[in-house]
């Protein structure tokens, strides 16, 4: 005991060396600390990045540049016995010259580009709903092609030489002639929400691909519950422990992590091939995903099985109930919520999924809005694909823009799980 | 004609369940002693009668397309179809469906609108029998059931059986999509070797998946070596780790050790976003940030960086996995038994001490897990690569290159085409196999290790 003392009294504790050491590890210790924080600031930091980028390019397509005109529906071009097929295109030219007296020929041309592509189509539809406009002067509001539209935003440097412009002087000081005129506003882009998808930015829209989500996700819904639920239900309550039930966990678990395109390569040649089921249309997109989503929702509805206490079990079976009956009647109904979350969640992750969709063709460039389920069609992130591909640079703003609202989509979404999980959360 | 074929057995159900709940409730009316519930007899009748028709339905609707189809082309005068290929075959019957919808381009042959109008009439008649099968099934089926009511049927127990087995089905569902993930790989895959040999594929070390069009056409011959893919596919993984993995395990040191419950309980969700973005948000990302970044700041110190850089979609890949491994990393963390850091701060070890020292060896094998599975994950990324990585495959380690990867491949090649006897689609099969066996290597030897792991402190 002694020798142990005067051991320690030979160390001394104020020593230059030991509070150096000390000064070290601390110094360690707060490195340790910096780099974690630092390093969570980082991953924050690019989640920052991100949604600044997409904001920053995106909100711009909020908005559409519109722009006033009066096109004269004169007689002479526009045939009441076949408005539809009247040559409209020389309406339009009509109508430009008249706002444009002074321009003529190519420079006319050129002003008329300012009106989108469109335009024509537009003032058709309204004439076809009201045949006796023929004769008169039709005031509409139209969307401007996209490189107006860019250079009302700001988006075109009006101080870039004209050659590296992709509009030129000319069609500036006409697009400023009108602007001066009152005529270009800037409402907000229902078009974007209300058209479907086309090759010019000025008229693209999601409708299309909102359809296409919805029907895929029905699909996907109606499949992916009750197999998951049920499958759930029998692994959890009623598979004896033997090598088949083994085999069907190692089955699910195994399922949960195979690439999502491998699942696509399944669908191409299953249910396209095999099958002989429709291309690119949302109800085989549908199967594929609940196929996807299989594993999530029967380990979120097992959790929530097992969260159910044995005393109501054992209760409903001392009253004289079946083991299904147990189940059904009083197990589930409590499970409920938690199942839902779940399902909520599998369903937001089905949302964003894309690369099997494109290999059963699901992005296809397709004008028209799916009439059912088999129709080809688009989904929100593969018409977010096509649109990232295409080359004109409308569509950039227009790309960010959907994901913002697939983004949108998804935190409502798992708002509404976290609400769920909140409102119904039982602790027994 | 399919519709009513549903519309009849729904119809039959509805009966089937009130003819035998109308019967058992007459003779519970008379007899007090039942051994079923009114409604189970009804059930019993609406579930024998409704899943038979509804298999025969969906396989009469599988089978009828391919069946009719080849019955036509049998059909067609044998002067017509002699001397032509597979692919020429199908593109004759692809007229003849569209003639056969009403879509007529040009003017085709006689014998092309007459097969198209057998194929017509084949259809309608099949669609009919369908329907006159489905109501004949359901007629003779409601009355075996309506003939079973008595008051010892034990409904009930009919019933649970039948439940039961549709609950196995529903799980056996996984079986069935495992299975048919494996043969139509190896299916496909089989008739892609008969092209190339299995040894070009795997040990090639060039990658030029194209196929001539004409048979005199220079360079036609495509090569299906897949050494590049894969060490693109590496590449781009190994750059994703060495952000991801420091990043994700100093995040998840920090949230474990020295963050307040209130920081961790705000940190962790926020990490949980990132988990939660779709992969091709990340990918636009990709091209709308950080590819121009690199190619200005590239141009800054006089380098020529193409778009595609194998390190703008590594980077991208970063963020998405950085979550994954904090996540992983913290669990396996907290699963170290607290004795541990409680005897190692007792002996007066700092925090970071206790951390670096004890708690972190205790957890490597967890964490080794989380990074296998990170690694399998990356490797089976589709989106981010196809966005912003190339589609040329370059044998390169460079991450400021162009490379490409298994997956971008499978997309690329099979985007849009249909035909199913080149080796350039089925190409993306044996890729598609060479990924599910490499992903599902790796996830197993994952699981294998956090498993032990677990076991070591249970």
């Amino acid at each position: 005991m002694t020798d142990f003392s005067s051991r320690q009294t030979r160390f001394d504790w104020s020593s230059r060396a030991y509070q150096d050491l000390i000064r070290r590890r601390r110094r360690s210790e707060t490195y340790l600390r910096g780099a974690g924080l630092a390093s969570i600031i980082l991953a924050v930091s690019f989640l920052g990045l991100m949604l600044a980028a997409l904001f920053s390019t995106g909100y711009k397509a909020f908005t559409q540049t519109h722009v006033t005109i009066d096109v004269p529906i004169s007689a002479e071009h526009v045939d009441s016995a076949d408005i539809f097929g009247s040559n409209w295109r020389r309406v339009m030219q009509d109508a430009v010259a008249g706002h444009f007296p002074d321009l003529e020929g190519r420079a006319l041309r050129a002003a008329g580009e300012i009106l989108s592509n469109g335009a024509q189509f537009m003032v058709r539809d309204r004439v076809v709903e009201a045949p006796e406009m023929i004769g008169s002067t039709l005031s509409i509001t139209v969307p401007v092609s996209d490189p107006f539209d860019q250079l009302s935003k700001g988006l075109v440097d009006r101080q870039t030489e004209e050659a590296n412009r992709r509009v030129t002087d000319a069609q500036i000081a006409a697009f400023d002639k009108l602007a001066q005129e009152g005529r270009i506003s800037a409402p907000f882009n229902w078009g974007m929400f209300a058209n479907v998808d086309s090759r010019f930015p000025e008229l693209a829209g999601l409708k299309g691909a909102f359809i296409g989500t919805g029907y895929l996700l029905l699909v996907c819904f109606a499949i992916a519950l009750p197999v998951g639920i049920g499958a759930a239900i029998y692994l959890e309550e009623f598979a004896p422990r033997n090598r088949f039930s083994d085999f069907i966990e190692v089955n699910i678990n195994n399922l949960a992590a195979v690439p999502s395109v491998v699942f696509g390569l399944l669908a191409l040649s299953v249910f396209l091939n095999w099958f002989g089921l429709p291309r690119g249309a949302p109800f085989v997109g549908g199967l594929t995903i609940a196929l996807m989503s299989l594993p999530t929702i029967i380990i979120a509805t097992r959790a929530s099985l097992k969260a159910v206490p044995p005393s109501i079990r054992e209760a409903a079976l001392g009253v004289g109930a079946s083991r299904q009956q147990v189940v059904f009647h009083h197990v589930l109904p409590l499970a409920m919520p938690g199942i839902m979350t779940g399902t909520i969640l599998a369903m937001a992750n089905a949302i964003g999924e894309t690369a099997p969709l494109l290999l059963i063709g699901m992005n296809a460039f397709i004008t028209a809005a799916p009439a059912t389920p088999f129709d080809s069609a688009t989904t929100l992130p593969t018409q977010i694909f096509i649109w990232a591909d295409s080359p004109e640079r409308g569509f950039v703003s227009r790309t960010s823009a959907a994901i913002l609202v697939l983004l949108a989509i998804l935190v409502v979404m798992n708002a509404l799980a976290i609400y769920l999980r909140r409102r119904f959360e039982r602790k027994w | 004609m399919t519709t009513l074929a549903f519309l009849v057995l729904f119809a039959a159900v509805v009966v089937g369940y009130a003819l035998n709940r109308a019967a058992a409730a007459g003779i519970k009316s008379r007899q007090s002693q039942m051994h079923s519930l009114v409604g189970f007899h009804g059930a019993y009748a609406a579930l024998l009668v409704g899943l038979p028709g509804i298999v025969l339905i969906l396989f009469w609707l599988i089978a009828q397309g391919p069946l009719i189809e080849r019955s036509v082309m049998a059909g067609l005068p044998t002067a017509a179809t002699a001397g032509l290929d597979s692919g020429a075959l199908a593109l004759v019957l692809a007229e003849i469906t569209s003639i056969a919808r009403g879509q007529i381009f040009g003017t085709p042959e006689e014998w092309k609108l007459a097969a198209a109008e057998t194929l017509n009439a084949r259809n309608a008649s099949a669609s009919m029998a369908l329907v006159v099968v489905v109501g004949l099934l359901s007629v003779a089926l409601v009355a075996f059931a309506r003939s079973r009511v008595s008051a010892e049927f034990r409904a009930r127990h009919g019933v649970e059986r039948i439940i039961l087995g549709l609950m196995v089905f529903c799980s056996t569902i996984a079986i069935f999509t495992t299975v048919g993930i494996v043969l139509s790989l190896i299916f496909e895959s089989i008739k892609f070797f008969r092209m190339v040999p299995l040894h070009e594929f795997l040990f090639g070390l060039r990658w030029e998946p194209q196929i001539a069009i004409r048979a005199d056409q220079v360079a036609g011959q495509g090569a299906f070596g897949v050494i590049p893919v894969i060490l693109g596919s590496v590449v781009i993984m190994m750059i994703a780790l060495v952000v991801a993995v420091p990043i994700g395990l100093l995040s998840a040191i920090y949230l474990n050790e020295f963050a307040s419950p209130r920081a961790r309980n705000i940190i962790k969700p926020v990490l949980e976003v990132l988990a939660g973005v779709p992969t091709i948000v990340y990918g636009f990302f990709a091209i709308l940030v950080v590819a121009p970044f690199l190619r200005s700041s590239g141009a800054a110190m006089g380098m020529d960086i193409s778009p595609n850089t194998a390190l703008a979609a590594g980077v991208c890949m970063a963020i998405m996995l950085i979550p994954f491994i904090s996540s992983f990393s913290d669990d396996a963390l907290s699963a170290v038994p607290r004795a541990l850091s409680d005897g190692s701060l007792a002996l007066g070890a700092t925090r970071g001490e206790t951390m670096l020292k004890v708690l972190f060896p205790a957890a490597i094998p967890g964490i080794v897990g989380g990074v296998l599975l990170a690694v399998s994950r990356a490797i089976g990324e589709t989106m981010i690569v196809v966005m912003a990585a190339g589609i040329i495959a370059k044998l390169t380690i460079n991450p400021l290159d162009t490379v490409t990867t298994v997956t971008v491949q499978i997309v690329t090649l099979l985007i849009g085409d249909t035909e199913f006897d080149n080796p350039k689609t089925l190409a993306a099969f044996a890729l598609g196999m060479l990924l599910f066996v490499i992903t599902l290597g790796i996830n197993i030897l994952a699981l294998r290790i956090v498993r032990k792991y677990r076991e070591l402190y249970d």
